[in-house]
């Protein structure tokens, strides 16, 4: 009887709705920064710990004698944007694990214990994968341009620091409250590092060589362009930074030195609608796969767009867009081979006596290039450093690899130059990968540059 | 002692899900037994695990509350299952036990987390279930006595659409849509009830449906029962008339073509509605992203499953949770009430319970040789399927929320009243059904007879039957 089929099928479909709510949307819904519904648990639970794999204290909550919470943090703003707070609503990640803080697994004994003397149970602690060390460095390293800073361990996915300026103090935030929502030239409560979005520059040029490989599998070898300073096409004109000429280069060389010619000239053969399955494959256009709170890049290259379009897109300038994060990403995915590890920030959630309720095991987003095509784009990432424009980072007992962007902007009429730089260390093997750019700071190699230099130095002379 | 309480609770909370769990499975596993004395005993398992569910969840609740009033309602609540069960078992015992315990368990249910909500709603509740119960005790005597009931076509459909015709004119506006009729002091919701006649009416347009003018007349007499239900913005009552008519259409004329037809004006008709009513807009686009307007539109359905999602599947317990921070959520959200405290696993065998029952209505459609009576169970059956799917679809987002209420669960006296009714009109068809059967079986009994009286051996004729 078909309508009992019909029907029958119905309620199955609401059962299967309901185990998929359960399973894959209960987490996204009990982070939501509407629900209200853990403040009732407030009532009954003090907030968890936030420490970091080695025990250091980011966020704890203190209670004093007549039974007050306050929140506090003790590395005040370092570690502002990517902690969060958790009054005047939430950030960070006081928000996305608001559940986990909220919840105890403390012991069935010590739960009678404290609801027989009427105490308050103690939240679970978030181990983050934060490293306090790279997070100093990279904060002090930024100084005092706006911009971010985010390391990523690329063989795991794991956040090892994330800084965005300008910054503020969580622990007092209630009072600069008004005067931080009121201020939209800062915006200092915008993490720019999962938030920001920005022109990649020539960090792009990374993902245009890849489409050029693509599309000339046996024939990239043979590359050659003449550089006399720019190209025009129509009405037009791409000049190399700083009215350089470079002459004649391989594919490899015109990376190193981030010839805007040569890559205008292989924007203008790239098919658009390639290009844009190729960045939409790499994230572009949708969210990125994280639970933090964060901005989706943009990249509108299609068939019909014109040369201009084709030749500022190649280099990274034209109507594309995107997050710091999200250039740390696409440079991790380089690093390990291809595989982009899918990023993560709580390593473990503990009860209060540390036994461990929840562990986060590394995990795999996908292959977004072939292992082959990651080790030539490491090769000239590396070439760079050797004699390109991250040469600055040659000088050092580690290896390294990278690429520069200079990325040109222009708001309400001020134009100026945002400092870029995406790329990790120990070539052969990859330990971290670190993406910084610096507002206003002009070219990769003046700003960007050193202050990668100085989180890679932290990570390894300490 | 709070230590003991507190351990209490817990551990209550798992046994009510292990029972609720238990009961689920049994009322599928009844379906494969076929002797009268192995189905006899999954009933009566299935009436324990009601009652201790029952009582556990008062206890819990007396526990939290310290409330002695919950004491003397449970006991209520307790002899009126009790009651109904036995007087359902001893008056008719040839209804359908399986249906009889469904529907107390979906009551019990419904008592539970209404008595958790409010305990005025619940009193409320609880009285007009009493005159519900009375009234489905005597409906199967109608339907078993009174053939007229299958030659009022035209009554009933002058009545329907005068009903719905006055909620449009008359009625209250509540939340934008035309509900409810006050009469005195009570307020009750025409729709509710127009829908059973409304399946009479259609069973008795499309039994005689010899020609294809009586499927038009019967088409467009239900067109306008929907219209009128559309103007008043009910939607949900519009949908679940129109899916009713198309499958008792569908399965009286069983051409699949019509049916066709039928969903194509459907899907023409939503997407007019779409453009045409600000208010189908609305509830399109906060099921979209309830979160655009969250502090409006939107806020009911977020509210509904930041409740799912604090229950996860076990549930935060009786009275743990803060269901009540859903709007209507007696009326309408109740599915994600329970979600909440009894647990996501409880909800789902909620649903399949209510799928055991519309499994049971259509079993019983399908036993029928009188096509009336087919079709009303049929329709009752579709009708109640379709309601279960719009809410429960509708606050898990699976589809836009339309505001009916889950049957026999939520809170609201028209609601629990027409269910009874329907339910009890079902009965009496099924009971009808074994009348038949019983006439049969005499019938062929007297056959046999008479074929073996002749040459029977003395002492071995009527009184021999006993060995038979």
């Amino acid at each position: 009887m078909i309508v009992t089929y019909v029907f029958a099928f119905l309620f199955l479909l609401l059962v299967g709705w309901m185990i998929y709510l359960n399973t894959v949307k209960r987490d996204e819904l009990n982070a939501n920064v509407n629900n209200t519904k853990q403040d009732n648990v407030a009532d009954n639970v003090i907030r968890g710990l936030i420490v970091t794999e080695d025990g250091t204290q980011l966020a704890v909550t203190n209670v004093d004698s007549e039974g007050n919470e306050t929140r506090y943090y003790p590395y005040e703003n370092i570690f502002a944007h990517v902690i969060g707070y958790a009054t005047n609503g939430k950030g960070g990640l006081e928000a996305s694990a608001n559940h986990d803080l909220l919840t105890s697994h403390s012991s069935l004994l010590n739960q009678l214990k404290n609801s027989e003397s009427g105490e308050k149970l103690q939240g679970d602690t978030l181990v983050v994968t934060l490293d306090p060390a790279l997070q100093q460095a990279a904060y002090y390293a930024l100084g005092s341009y706006r911009g971010a800073v985010v390391v990523i361990e690329p063989d795991s996915g794991k956040i090892l620091a994330m800084v965005s300026k300008p910054d503020f103090n969580p622990n007092t935030i209630a009072q600069d409250w008004d005067s931080m929502v009121t201020d939209e030239t800062n915006s200092a409560l915008l993490n720019r590092a999962t938030q920001g979005l920005y022109p990649p520059g020539s960090t792009f040029k990374i993902l245009t060589t890849l489409a050029y490989l693509r599309e000339n599998p046996d024939t990239w070898q043979s590359f050659s362009f003449d550089c006399n300073g720019s190209l025009s096409q129509e009405d037009v004109t791409i000049t190399c930074y700083n009215g350089n000429v470079h002459g004649t280069e391989d594919l490899k060389t015109a990376f190193a030195h981030s010839c805007n010619t040569a890559f205008a000239h292989i924007g203008l053969e790239l098919p658009g609608n390639d290009f844009k399955k190729l960045a939409e494959k790499f994230l572009f256009n949708t969210s990125l796969p994280t639970g933090m709170q964060h901005s989706e890049s943009i990249f509108q290259l299609n068939k019909d767009s014109s040369y201009g379009e084709q030749m500022t897109t190649a280099i990274g300038q034209g109507d594309t867009l995107v997050t710091p994060l999200h250039m740390a990403l696409i440079t991790s995915a380089v690093a390990n081979g291809g595989i982009l590890m899918k990023p993560y920030y709580i390593q473990r959630v503990e009860t209060c006596d540390g036994d461990t309720v929840s562990e986060s095991k590394p995990s795999s987003y996908g292959e977004l290039m072939s292992a082959d095509e990651a080790e030539i784009i490491s090769g000239f990432m590396r070439e760079t450093v050797n004699s390109g424009t991250a040469a600055e980072l040659g000088y050092s007992s580690y290896s390294a690899a990278g690429k520069t962007g200079s990325a040109e902007y222009e708001t309400n009429g001020v134009t100026g130059t945002h400092s870029w730089f995406v790329g990790f260390s120990n070539v052969e093997d990859p330990d971290i990968v670190v993406a910084v750019i610096a507002e206003d700071g002009g070219t990769g190699s003046q700003t960007a540059v050193p202050i990668a230099k100085a989180v890679f130095d932290a990570y390894y002379y300490g | 002692m709070n230590q003991l309480i507190n351990l209490a609770m817990q551990a209550a909370k798992y046994l009510i899900l292990i029972l609720m769990v238990l009961y689920t499975i049994q009322s599928y596993t009844v379906f494969r037994r076929t002797g009268a004395r192995a189905k006899e005993y999954v009933f009566l398992r299935q009436n324990i695990s009601m009652f201790f569910m029952h009582f556990i969840a008062f206890m819990m609740m007396f526990l939290k509350t310290m409330d002695l009033q919950l004491l003397a309602f449970y006991g209520a609540q307790a002899i009126y299952l009790g009651f109904t069960l036995v007087l359902f078992r001893n008056l008719y015992p040839k209804a359908s036990r399986l249906l009889i315990n469904n529907m107390c368990m979906l009551l019990t249910i419904g008592m539970i987390m209404i008595t958790r909500l409010s305990y005025d709603w619940s009193i409320k509740q609880f009285k007009i279930i009493i005159a519900g119960t009375v009234l489905s005790l005597i409906i199967p005597i109608i339907i078993r006595k009174l053939m007229v009931i299958t030659k009022m076509t035209w009554a009933y459909t002058f009545v329907g659409i005068g009903l719905l015709g006055l909620v449009l004119v008359a009625a209250r506006v509540t939340n934008g849509a035309k509900l409810s009729l006050d009469i005195g002091s009570f307020s009750f919701q025409p729709s509710e009830f127009v829908k059973i006649i409304f399946v009479f009416a259609v069973a008795g347009l499309l039994t005689e449906a010899k020609n294809f003018k009586r499927i038009i007349l019967a088409t467009g007499l239900a067109a306008v029962h929907v219209l009128i239900l559309v103007i008043s913005k009910d939607l949900g009552s519009a949908l679940i008339f129109f899916i009713t008519y198309l499958v008792m259409l569908f399965v009286s004329t069983r051409n699949p073509f019509l049916v066709l037809i039928g969903l194509l004006a459907g899907a023409v008709a939503a997407v007019a509605a779409f453009f045409l009513f600000s208010h189908v807009r609305v509830r399109v686009n906060i099921w979209r992203d309830p979160f655009s307007d969250y502090a409006n539109t939107g806020y009911q359905i977020c509210q509904s499953l930041f409740s799912i999602a604090a229950g996860g599947w076990l549930g935060t317990g009786l009275y743990q949770g803060s269901p009540t921070a859903i709007p209507y959520v007696a009326q309408d959200c109740m599915f994600s009430a329970i979600a909440e405290e009894l647990g996501g696993i409880f909800a789902i065998c909620l649903i399949l319970v209510c799928m055991s029952c519309f499994i049971m209505f259509i079993n019983i459609a399908m036993k029928l040789t009188n096509r009336f009576y087919r079709l009303v169970a049929l329709g009752l059956g579709t009708a109640y399927a379709v309601q279960v799917f719009l809410t429960i679809g509708g606050v898990t987002k699976l589809i836009p929320l339309t505001g009916v209420t889950l049957p026999l669960v939520s809170y609201g006296g028209s609601s629990v009243l027409s269910t009874l009714a329907m339910f009890a009109i079902v009965q009496g068809l099924y009971m009808l059904r074994r009348d038949e059967e019983d006439k049969d079986e005499e019938e062929r009994f007297k056959e046999y007879q008479q074929n073996q009286g002749q040459g029977n051996p003395a002492g071995y004729g009527a009184a021999g039957n006993q060995y038979r």
